[in-house]
């Protein structure tokens, strides 16, 4: 039994991170078609302004309660900061984004080796969620239960934000047909500036939870930035179910493969499993359907 | 008289590429010999080996309109193919015709794994060189192409190819050296590597190999297939249209580009001394781009003149400020894509057209 619960609890943690992270690129990638590659840096950001608020406010049982709401706006700051001075000029050209953000995420990396140190830092977890569950014979630690209730808390957020709000309408109709939504007086572009608002508040809220798991550490976003991709990819664009299924069967799935073979093995074989997943849904999981040919 | 322009203007476009070309070989092959120090010259050959991998990124990407952001992987398969001959070579010259490699002994038992035995041979080596990333890209790309996968999701899947395959080396150490890689070469198909002559020799072939991509890539661009490929970037469904499966083309381009990678990453080897996960995974594969961006992406020698400026530029800054080398190429992908998409060799051209006054339609 415990070689099945282990890796499909701790996948399911897995999963959750990894489900926060690609909210955010889904969000972004689905209705302006930009490819973020520094989304991770606001991964990273999140986890290092969970740092800082730990200095702070000492009291490491608050400092969490604290760090929530700052990561999501440091990184959101960092976010639109982004949008404004860079994507917003190339909104006709999706995939040199994807260039320029790398360029983004190579300074923002390097800036933190050198404001941080190139070591990373430790960061406490709070008393409340230092401790496990016996699940089946699996010490589950209360870090991923937290994880995963902070994930389901983001997409709950998330979808009340785009079927309740009037904003949310506005990004739904931006996303179905842009031309169409200005047309009827939806501005567009505070609509790309809320998106990309939010989209990168989420990394910072995923952050937290990563330094939680592993401490702050420069090159974090760069090792949950691929598979948060893959997790876009394999679910399919313009559709938030899609990234929620394949979130956690990437997460689920890769620690099986770990659990078998070894980290390594299972990172090649998820990305074989996902090129072999496009063979047979080339679009994802699920897709928008548009007359257009593209 | 205006006869006699036209038919100028139409040599100069058809042989002109070829000039430049002959200038590059020129100043690769006769005046770098001569003016730089040893030293200076095999960083040069390290920068070229880069270069040729910028050509094949040129025509896939700039021509093809495929951002490869993996080509590190091909890099890689040239650079540990023809490092795995010469660390076998450097075994069996002082451990007789059965000696393995020294880290096999070191973190292993003093075995060597199976798919080791064949790059004993150096026509193997060579062969494999060229064949094995045809095979891997020809299979890749069919699976990706055919199922009409393209834009960012082609260069997300490339990437996360690159970063498989680097982690997939670090874990192999007693396979393939983990992160160390493969070092410490004495000698290359029988020439001793500490041998100046030697070295200039392997920095000769290396520059060759460059200016014979180029002449390939020039042809390659002359040819139907070359407008078939701008083509199938431009307007990937008005090819399908017209009967032609944009699949294939994409995939020639795409193998051409793996395999021109692969000759870089093969050269690599003997002249920088070392092949590591540091020189293939997606960090390496975005240096790559780097300078096929600021070249001019879609231009002939835009790719490989900027592969070098680039190389050039990290040498120079790592040694001047060790520590700022990275805000400089984040810099540069942020200011090159931002206001010259289509690189530094085509700013002149893209200025000037600003400039002009617009044409009416009439």
């Amino acid at each position: 039994m415990d070689a099945f619960t282990t890796p499909l609890l701790a996948g399911t943690a897995t999963g959750a991170l990894l489900l926060i992270a690609a909210l955010g690129l889904a969000l972004t990638f689905g209705q302006m078609g930009v490819i973020n590659m520094a989304h991770g840096e606001f991964l990273m950001a999140g986890a290092y302004t969970t740092y800082l608020t730990q200095q702070v406010v000492t009291n490491t049982d608050l400092s969490i309660i604290v760090a929530l709401p700052a990561a999501f706006l440091v990184a959101g700051a960092l976010g639109l900061l982004l949008e404004v001075a860079i994507i917003q000029w190339m909104y006709r050209r999706p995939l040199d984004t994807l260039l320029v953000t790398v360029g983004v995420s190579l300074l923002l990396q390097q800036l933190a080796k050198d404001v941080f140190g190139a070591q990373g830092d430790p960061v406490h977890t709070p008393g409340w969620l230092d401790g496990n569950i016996d699940v089946f014979g699996y010490h589950w630690p209360y870090r991923q239960m937290f994880t995963i209730l902070l994930a389901v808390g983001a997409l709950a957020a998330l979808g009340a934000l785009l079927k309740q709000t009037s904003y949310g309408r506005r990004i739904r109709a931006t996303v179905q047909n842009r031309d169409l939504a200005e047309t009827v007086g939806v501005s567009t572009r505070v609509v790309d500036r809320v998106t990309f608002f939010v989209g990168s508040g989420l990394a910072g809220v995923g952050g937290v939870a990563v330094s939680l798991i592993s401490g702050t550490n420069p090159n974090l976003g760069t090792t949950y930035i691929i598979s948060a991709f893959l997790v876009v990819v394999a679910g399919g664009l313009g559709q938030l179910q899609g990234t929620v299924i394949a979130a956690f069967a990437v997460g689920i799935v890769t620690a099986f493969l770990t659990d078998w073979f070894n980290s390594s093995m299972a990172q090649v074989l998820t990305f074989a499993l996902v090129v072999i997943f496009l063979q047979i849904r080339p679009q994802g999981l699920f897709t928008v359907r548009t007359r257009g040919l593209a | 008289m205006k006869n006699l322009l036209q038919t100028g203007q139409r040599w100069g476009r058809t042989w002109g590429p070829l000039l430049g070309i002959v200038v590059v070989a020129i100043a690769l092959l006769v005046v770098a010999p001569a003016v730089l120090s040893p030293f200076r010259l095999n960083n040069l050959g390290k920068y070229v080996c880069w270069a040729i991998a910028g050509v094949g990124i040129g025509l896939a990407w700039g021509r093809g309109g495929m951002l490869v952001m993996g080509q590190g992987v091909f890099f890689g398969l040239g650079g540990y193919a023809m490092a795995m001959h010469l660390k076998l070579e450097a075994a069996m010259a002082t451990g007789g015709p059965d000696a393995v490699p020294d880290f096999m002994v070191l973190y292993g038992d003093g075995t060597m794994p199976g798919w080791w035995e064949p790059f004993r041979s150096g026509t193997f080596t060579l062969f494999a060189v060229l064949v094995l990333p045809a095979i891997a890209a020809t299979i890749l790309g069919f699976a990706i192409f055919k199922r009409r996968v393209k834009g960012a999701y082609f260069a997300i899947l490339t990437q996360a190819l690159a970063v498989a395959f680097a982690t997939l080396l670090v874990a192999t150490i007693k396979q393939t050296g983990g992160f160390n890689g493969l070092n410490q070469f004495t000698q290359f198909f029988g020439y001793n590597l500490y041998d100046p002559v030697n070295k200039k020799m392997i920095y000769s072939i290396a520059a060759v190999l460059l200016v014979v991509c180029l002449v390939v890539v020039w042809q390659l661009y002359r040819s139907r297939f070359g407008e078939l490929l701008v083509a199938t970037r431009d307007a990937e469904e008005r090819v399908r249209f017209l009967g032609h499966d944009p699949a294939n083309i994409k995939l020639v381009a795409f193998v051409v580009a793996a395999v021109m990678a692969s000759i870089g990453g093969a050269m690599f080897a003997p002249i920088t001394g070392i092949v590591s996960p540091s020189d293939v995974d997606a960090t390496a594969s975005i240096f790559l781009i780097a300078g096929v961006a600021l070249g001019g992406r879609s231009l002939l020698l835009g790719p490989a003149l900027g592969a070098l400026a680039v190389g050039f530029g990290r040498t120079f800054l790592s040694e001047s400020f060790p520590d700022q080398w990275t805000y400089f190429l984040g810099l540069l992908f942020i200011v090159v894509i931002l206001f010259f998409p289509s690189g530094l060799g085509s700013a002149w051209s893209q200025l000037s057209a600003r400039l002009r006054p617009k044409e009416t339609v009439r």
